[in-house]
């Protein structure tokens, strides 16, 4: 399985390089389209809390559309219909853009604004949470309604919402697999590339799933960190305590011990 | 490719149908699949079984880090494998491309409603595991008369939330060419040239069916709180 | 968390190891378990693909049947069981080396690096590749594509040729990628690329069966050299790739083959009763004289 990794391709480099120039795009899908899904997100979201108005109307369509519809046919429309529907100088100028860039483009749009339906609900319900007094002393002390929410509601409720934020981020990462469907060659792509030349399927995906499985391994460790050092003690919502890490004698010894407790009651 | 023409999809609508019978039925299966698989993960973990519970959290933490394509590739290789070693079978045994999708389905999810009931569990009171056990009711009896009905109830509209998801996500089984509702139009596209209005006809049918289903669970909340 | 999730990898080099370690006798297999099983494509017109009801038809299905034939024939079992299996481009490999799948009636390339982990049959089929247009975008040869973007389909073989082709005649070509052949015409069609280079016969088959075979064109001339198409199976098995081979020496000596090869390839075919008019040519001709599993003329 490892000599794979350093086996020359047809074009000259080695299938390694095939995998680390997938896992590159893949990165550029995802911290890209967060970036659009955060600033799109939080805008959305913040309409969502009005309590009327052409603004609430149109994010709330905004969210239903992006989260009712799939991902894949979300990319499709972005891919083959968007052109289509566009004047046809427009169309033919979003067709005939460079590759990467004529499949990059869509893909990232796609995963950003599917992202930031997502992340519109977890802004809306962060400020919904907060004690409505608190947007009331602010506006009862003259600040305009753009400040309160940029001093007051958002930064508490955005650091509110971390954690389930970051799981967004794990969930864009995961997502960015879709776009091979329309030829972004990321690393899912690359994997299915190198199976079909070597004919080496297992060893392929192995390292795929290999590469997949150890970035989202850091990603949680470095996701925990951010979240400890965000929290706002007192407002946090009540998170599970984390199972303390017992040895795995240890918990088998609690475990029989419970299930003795358990047997002996039965037979009284 | 001019000229938006929806009549191509009334066409097209027995084949869409029947795509759209496979996306309900693969759902319905994963959602049944998944639920039962889950909540046995759930409770494995919950007990801290030897053995069984840290294998449980393996399982939901990798399938919770890998793409679901990645992981409908793995099922479809390694399906046939499985089988033929659970079924004693000395041979790989051939698993049709409807049954892994099921199966997969079915396991890939198991993993998120595992958490769903996970935290669900963590939420019910300890003193309740107590007098249960005070009563002497053996855990199984504990599990299925008092805790997983007051768990299913209280997680029932975010495991339904979850269900619209999978719902969704099948449309995934695309990349390997089974006939879903998307699948469908993308081969009408293929044939009848008019891939506008079969893909916009495919959009429509999902919203239309998520945002009833995200309604009637908004609905169900509000009734069960009250 | 950290120390459980290194055992992940641990178990998928495991699931390796277990893939192939699996390469047994194939004929003692079939005679076991009374089963031989084939592996069949769905939409690989007209080598194996879904006809009007929903059955496997093509060329390497009925070269298939043959190959069954001589299978009950040497096993002496006239009760034999034929099951068949569909498989796609990702999973073929590992079942034919788990041996979920005995052998492969498709239309798959034989390459040296491929043989490493499969093994093939005498070639079946010669193709080459080419460069399909719109006739409606004027351009009549390979220098009408200069500079222009064209497609190519993702893990085909044909990339890293096309791109020595671009760099040999100056074309400036900007590659796409699409995930299958049907998108790569979809590509050419809804006009993201101006071209697209793909085995012709794979380019014919779909052109045939779109609404308007009409508007694609075939740029003249040679592209390259040969790839000869093989029914394929576990490696390392002389006893089976005899059975397999012999079988469609057979058909080929008898001339069962050449009219097996007019009537998927000349003549109207199902579902829908189009005709590719592909004749056979010298390459294939000369291998039906010769039959061979050889890589180069």
């Amino acid at each position: 399985m490892f000599d794979l990794l350093f086996e020359r391709a047809p074009d000259g480099r080695l299938y390694g390089e095939w995998l680390l120039s997938g896992l590159f795009w893949t990165l550029a899908l995802a911290g890209l389209g967060w970036a659009i899904a955060f600033v799109v997100g939080v805008a959305v979201g913040v309409a969502r809390t009005r309590a009327g108005g052409a603004a609430a109307v149109a994010a709330r369509l905004y969210v239903e559309l992006f989260r009712n519809i799939p991902l894949l046919v979300q990319l499709f429309l972005w891919y083959f219909v968007l052109p289509e529907l566009l004047p046809a100088a427009a169309g033919t100028w979003l067709k005939q853009m460079p590759p990467p860039w004529g499949a990059f483009l869509p893909a990232l749009l796609c995963l950003g604004f599917y992202t930031a339906a997502r992340v519109a609900e977890q802004v809306r319900a962060g400020i919904e949470a907060l004690p409505r007094g608190q947007g009331e002393a602010a506006a009862a002390l003259g600040l305009s309604r753009a400040t309160v929410f940029r001093r007051i509601l958002l930064p508490q409720a955005l650091r509110m919402i971390v954690p389930t934020l970051t799981s967004e981020v794990m969930n864009i990462y995961k997502n960015t697999s879709v776009a091979l469907t329309i030829g972004v060659i990321e690393l899912t792509a690359q994997a299915r590339q190198i199976s079909e030349t070597t004919f080496q399927t297992f060893a392929a995906f192995g390292w795929a799933t290999v590469i997949y499985l150890a970035l989202a391994l850091v990603a949680y460790q470095a996701m925990e960190l951010v979240d400890r050092r965000l929290q706002i003690p007192g407002l946090q919502p009540a998170r599970p305590a984390k199972l303390r890490a017992r040895s795995l004698f240890a918990r088998a010894r609690s475990w029989f011990a419970r299930a003795r407790f358990v047997g002996a009651g039965e037979r009284s | 490719m001019s000229g938006i023409d929806f009549s191509v999809v009334w066409q097209a609508a027995p084949y869409l149908w029947a795509g759209l019978t496979f996306t309900l039925s693969l759902t319905v299966a994963a959602f049944l699949i998944g639920i039962s698989v889950g909540t046995l993960l759930a409770i494995a973990q919950h007990l801290q079984v030897p053995v069984l519970a840290p294998l449980a959290r393996i399982y939901v933490a990798v399938m919770r880090s890998i793409p679901l394509i990645m992981v409908l590739f793995w099922f479809f290789f390694l399906m046939p494998v499985v089988v033929g070693y659970v079924t004693g079978s000395p041979r790989p045994v051939p698993v049709g491309a409807h049954a892994t999708a099921y199966i997969t389905f079915g396991l890939f999810e198991a993993a998120y409603y595992c958490e769903i009931i996970r935290a669900g569990l963590r939420a019910v009171p300890r003193g309740q595991y107590e007098a249960c056990r005070a009563m002497s009711m053996s855990p199984f009896l504990t599990y299925r008369l008092v805790i997983l009905p007051q768990v299913l109830r209280a997680v029932g509209p975010i495991v339904l939330n979850q269900t619209i998801v999978l719902f969704q996500d099948t449309s995934l089984v695309y990349v390997l060419s089974l006939t879903d509702l998307l699948g469908a139009a993308a081969k009408m596209a293929q044939i009848n040239g008019r891939l506008v209005e079969m893909y916009l006809a495919a959009a429509l049918i999902y919203l239309v069916i998520s945002t009833l289903a995200s309604q009637i669970v908004t609905m169900l909340k509000r009734r069960s709180w009250r | 968390m950290m120390f459980r999730q290194t055992f992940l990898p641990v178990a998928v080099l495991a699931a390796i190891g277990l893939s192939s370690a699996a390469a047994a006798a194939t004929l003692d297999k079939i005679k076991s378990t009374g089963t031989l099983t084939l592996g069949y494509r769905e939409s690989s017109v007209p080598f194996s693909y879904l006809g009007a009801d929903q059955k496997p038809v093509g060329l390497s299905i009925d070269l298939c049947a043959a190959v069954a034939e001589a299978v009950k024939a040497k096993l002496a079992m006239p009760g034999l069981k034929v099951a068949m299996t569909p498989v796609n481009a990702s999973n073929r490999i590992p079942l034919i080396q788990n041996g979920t799948v005995d052998l492969e009636c498709g239309s798959t390339t034989n390459t040296a690096d491929r043989q490493k982990q499969v093994a093939f049959s005498v070639a079946t089929f010669v193709s080459q590749p080419s460069w399909l247009t719109m006739a409606a975008s004027g351009i009549s040869d390979l220098a009408g594509l200069k500079g222009k973007t064209v497609v190519v389909t993702q893990g085909s073989l044909n990339y890293a040729l096309a791109q020595k082709i671009t760099k040999e005649n100056n074309l400036d070509l900007v590659f796409v990628q699409a995930k299958d052949q049907a998108e790569s015409l979809l590509m050419l069609r809804t006009g993201r690329a101006a071209g697209w280079f793909e085995d012709r016969i794979l380019q014919a088959g779909l052109a045939a069966s779109a609404p308007d075979p009409k508007a694609f064109k075939f740029l003249p001339g040679q592209f390259g050299g040969f790839d000869y198409y093989g029914l394929m199976f576990a490696k390392d098995d002389p006893d089976f790739k005899a059975v397999v081979d012999g079988a469609i020496r057979a058909q080929m000596a008898s001339g069962a083959f050449a009219k097996l090869y007019e009537k998927w390839f000349t003549q109207p075919i199902p579902p829908n009763g189009q005709n590719l008019s592909l004749p056979m040519g010298e390459a294939l001709r000369a291998r039906v004289a010769a039959p061979s599993d050889a890589l180069t003329p």
